[in-house]
């Protein structure tokens, strides 16, 4: 009797822990096995920059999540972002990229200063951006999508470099870095404490102010990049449409990629699977024509099922 | 000195709970001067006709809010119901009305149970049911290609579209179920349980109360508060429009917030959502009048204005703390 709930408890520690990366191999076979031209090197390129945008925002979301927050203006940041593009792209793309990023840092700055030293709840203090900040954006736009043509910018979003796509590179190499600060650097310490302990980690001495606010910065920024490369790849700003319901998905690759919301714990690498799953199940779906209802009431099943596995564990 | 403190202190706390009632009579009184139009019996009736539809989700979140939780599937929800209501109507009043109702609560009552017997967060199971309500409604209206529309004969349109001495229908509902819902939450033991929960969970459980239960009535409320909605706005609009309520959660906290309910749960008032939607209507309705401003700021405005009033709050409580 006690060894089977044993059993089962390592069971669904390892479910936790490994889950995701499981639940991706398993749709990956799914695929390979039943979907008509799966395997082939345009349809994985599509997935993964499909996948990339989603994922930048994720690694930021993780973080926040990480000190026991949540950032819901990432979407309203990713379409000030975009906004912002069209207006810069004249002085070359290089500048319109670092306004749009500075942008982002901004905005971060700002949901920090809120949280860190106002004391405001992080729900509410990015609620408030999320609600302005893509009026903001529409004002700056004027309301209108505007075609890009700048060929550098475009690049962007549509070249390579050796075969793998600029965008895939980017996200790749943020996730990277994501993983060297939480795990190897002091900030990712500190990120981590203060989600786990807040009180302890204030009377410890850690510095818990400027922490939070970099975490909120550090995902304003990869909110900025987000923007930067849906602009590109659209070749449109559309700062209407950009990022809408961002904040979801980004929560949801999170959460499923095992990140609790009770904060003290980021598994970056967790994340980005949790962001290739989220695609994989909806391209899958869409692939066995199955119509974006029946993928949405999915998505709320793997939600619900993840939390529910993260849940058992944290209760132990 | 204590005693100039201390009424500090009180001013603070007065502030708190009626700055918003303070700014919606001051805002309201700038508006009657600077727009000749604002004052007009149209425009008022268009008002809190406009703010009747949020109004009624803001009431279903009040309660969740003041317990502790959140509920973010009040917007999908509310369009769900719409489309149902719609749909319903081809089968007359009872199923328009009935049909929605059982729907939206039914998919409270799963946030309920799920959140109160497996102690997951109500902001990802919420989350979770935003998706899957928005998931159905697509389904059931050929992936949103579907537009059900109300016979114009049809008695349930009256629930939007009827007056009562030329003030529409949906606001008298609204303030019926506001009363209720008062009712509900200062002279009921399940109003009680709400605020105890919200206050200290750890202690309403072990002082007996009906945690888990409470938790599900909750849900369930909101959920089928979130249809009520939906019921009058097809009603009104005389069809299930299946593009309404993205984004209407945030609208719904954002107000409840305003009203001075705090999200840490524990403390709020129903009169309070009232004042918040009230604010929020007007704020629409004075951007609308200047006419020459972008109707974006509506959206910058609503924002900026949440933002002021959370730090303003902060501050208040702070003050009163000292």
């Amino acid at each position: 009797m006690s060894t089977a709930t044993l059993e089962r408890a390592k069971v669904t520690a390892w479910l936790q822990n490994y889950g995701v990366y499981l639940a991706v191999v398993v749709l990956l076979v799914f695929n390979v096995v039943f979907t008509e031209n799966f395997l082939s090197a345009a349809n994985f390129r599509t997935q993964l920059v499909q996948a990339a945008p989603v994922c930048i925002v994720a690694l930021g979301m993780a973080l926040v999540i990480g000190t026991e927050g949540i950032d819901l203006s990432v979407g309203s940041v990713m379409s000030i972002s975009a906004a912002l593009i069209p207006l810069y792209l004249g002085a070359g793309p290089l500048t319109a990229i670092v306004v749009a990023v500075i942008a982002g840092i901004v905005s971060g700055l700002f949901s920090g200063y809120l949280v860190a030293y106002l004391g405001i709840q992080p729900i509410i203090a990015t609620l408030a951006l999320l609600v302005g900040g893509r009026g903001l954006a529409l004002v700056i736009a004027h309301g209108q999508l505007v075609q890009l043509h700048n060929r550098d910018f475009l690049a962007l979003g549509t070249d390579d470099v050796l075969g793998v796509p600029i965008m895939v590179i980017v996200a790749g190499v943020l996730a990277v870095l994501a993983g060297l600060v939480v795990q190897r650097t002091t900030f990712g310490r500190h990120l981590v404490a203060i989600g786990g302990n807040r009180a302890a980690s204030t009377l410890a001495g850690l510095p818990v102010k400027r922490v939070l606010i970099s975490v909120y910065v550090i995902s304003g920024a990869l909110a900025a990049i987000a923007g930067v490369l849906a602009t590109s790849r659209l070749a449109a700003s559309d700062p209407s449409d950009v990022g809408l319901l961002m904040e979801l998905s980004a929560i949801t690759a999170v959460v499923v990629g095992g990140t609790p919301l009770t904060g003290g714990r980021v598994r970056v690498l967790g994340t980005v699977f949790g962001a290739l799953l989220m695609q994989l199940v909806q391209a899958t779906l869409i692939k066995h024509n199955l119509p974006d209802s029946t993928a949405q009431m999915v998505q709320a099943a793997i939600i619900v099922v993840a939390v529910y596995v993260a849940r058992e564990r944290s209760s132990k | 000195m204590t005693q100039a403190a201390e009424r500090n202190a009180a001013f603070a706390g007065v502030l708190q709970r009626q700055g918003a009632a303070v700014v919606l009579v001051l805002g309201i009184a700038a508006a009657w001067f600077a727009f000749p139009h604002f004052g007009t019996a149209d425009n008022l009736r268009n008002l809190v006709l406009q703010g009747s539809f949020l109004a009624v989700i803001a009431l279903g979140m009040t309660f969740v809010i003041i317990s502790g939780g959140i509920d973010l599937s009040v917007g999908s929800n509310y369009a769900l119901g719409g489309v149902l209501a719609a749909y319903g109507a081809q089968y007359g009043l009872v199923v328009a009305i009935l049909l929605p109702l059982a729907v939206c609560s039914l998919i409270g009552f799963v946030n309920g149970v799920l959140i109160a017997r497996t102690g997951m967060a109500p902001f990802i199971v919420t989350l979770a049911s935003l998706l899957f309500a928005r998931g159905l409604l697509l389904a059931l209206t050929s992936e949103g290609a579907t537009t059900y529309k109300v016979d114009p004969g049809s008695a349930f349109l009256w629930l939007g579209q009827g007056t009562i001495f030329g003030i529409g229908v949906p606001v008298y509902l609204t303030l019926l179920l506001f009363a209720l819902g008062g009712l509900l939450l200062r002279r009921t033991r399940f109003g009680q349980s709400v605020f105890a929960i919200g206050g200290a969970e750890q202690s309403a459980l072990l002082m007996g109360l009906p945690v888990a239960r409470t938790k599900i009535g909750l849900y369930t409320l909101s959920g089928a508060l979130a249809g009520v909605a939906g019921i009058l706005t097809a009603a009104y609009l005389q069809s299930g429009v299946t593009v309404i309520g993205v984004g209407t959660e945030l609208d719904a906290i954002s107000v409840v917030v305003i009203g001075g309910t705090l999200l840490t749960g524990g403390a709020g008032t129903i009169i309070g959502t009232l004042v918040g939607v009230l604010l929020r209507t007007l704020i629409q309705n004075v951007i609308n009048q200047i006419g020459t401003l972008d109707s974006n700021y509506q959206t910058v405005v609503s924002g900026a204005f949440l933002l002021v009033v959370v730090v303003i709050q902060r501050l208040l409580a702070r003050s009163r703390t000292r």
